[in-house]
């Protein structure tokens, strides 16, 4: 302590605290502002993709209801409540470091990771589904108005393009989560988290719960439409 | 204040959320079995929309953040309501420049 302090509070220095930050308060702050920041970006990044979709569907109305009708509402279903769960299981792993209980935040973390493989291993089994229909965009795309619908082909066409891009970024999204949460977890068991300094795993959570929201908006948009 | 006190939100409020969320997961998968016409849409979106706030109020602890992120928060919407309702503003109303050519 050989660097006199200016500050007026206590000049104690927490292991925790980065020399840039007067308190712990305020580096914590400062962390969750930062990740807002980031996903402020993520909601324009994806609200782009949404608005796209609500203009070709308001151009193609017919043909995204008649694309929409052949996915798959009961794994649509699943994988949602899967999703929630996960979110559930991130608050209670940062809930865990909060209360510096590593057992709990390592159970919880794990637990995250294996509802996002069940996600993904859902997602995956769709994704083959529709291969196999030939309902994937492009070159190979099959529509049969007699089985498939009597709407635009090229509706139906830009209905799978919506689908496989948003549903594709957002898996994209939470294998990355999956890779954060995995060094989180390696990190915990180091004890490298305390009670005053988890700015990770927070900030982590937060990332987590808006890939959450972003497929909240996805799954009535992409597979309830058309049903009635 | 110590760093910690400002997000104790407790395991029975976590778990409450959690069961709204999947109660109105429920309610908009049966909802989209009715048809409503184009309130279909709007029931779903709102029902997405209040379990977003859900997750953002309490699993992304905004209740209990300082005022300067609930306005980084509340600014991201914003901007996309902006783009949006520009967006549609545009696109939605251009058969009435083709009826008047």
């Amino acid at each position: 302590m050989s660097i006199p302090s200016t500050a007026e509070h206590h000049t104690t220095t927490h292991p925790a605290l980065a020399h840039h930050f007067n308190d712990l308060a305020q580096q914590r702050e400062a962390g969750t502002l930062g990740m807002w920041t980031f996903l402020v970006t993520e909601v324009m990044f994806f609200g782009g993709a949404f608005t796209g979709y609500a203009y070709y569907r308001w151009k193609f109305p017919e043909a995204f209801q008649a694309a929409s009708h052949h996915l798959d509402i009961v794994l649509g279903t699943i994988n949602t409540v899967v999703l929630i769960c996960s979110s559930l299981t991130m608050v209670l792993a940062v809930q865990g470091a909060q209360r510096g209980d590593r057992k709990r935040l390592v159970r919880f973390l794990l637990l995250t990771i294996l509802l996002a493989l069940v996600f993904l291993g859902i997602k995956a089994f769709e994704y083959h589904h529709k291969w196999v229909e030939g309902h994937v965009p492009g070159r190979y795309f099959r529509w049969d108005p007699q089985h498939d619908g009597a709407v635009s082909p090229g509706g139906a066409q830009l209905f799978y393009s919506f689908y496989f891009t948003m549903t594709g970024i957002h898996a994209a999204h939470m294998i990355i989560g999956i890779g954060v949460i995995g060094v989180l977890v390696w990190m915990a068991l180091r004890g490298r988290f305390t009670p005053e300094s988890y700015g990770a795993v927070e900030n982590t959570g937060l990332y987590w719960h808006f890939v959450d929201i972003v497929w909240i908006f996805l799954f009535p948009l992409l597979y309830l439409i058309g049903r009635h | 204040m110590t760093a910690h006190d400002e997000h104790s939100i407790s395991t029975r409020t976590y778990f409450l959320v959690f069961t709204a969320l999947l109660v109105l997961t429920g309610v908009t998968v049966v909802a989209a079995f009715f048809n409503f016409g184009h309130l279909n849409d709007i029931i779903a979106l709102v029902i997405a929309g209040t379990k977003a706030t859900l997750v953002i109020l309490f699993f992304m602890h905004v209740w209990h953040a300082s005022g300067l992120t609930r306005v980084f928060v509340l600014s991201g919407f914003a901007w996309l309501a902006l783009l949006m309702a520009f967006t549609f503003a545009d696109l939605f109303t251009r058969w009435q420049v083709e009826a008047a050519g």
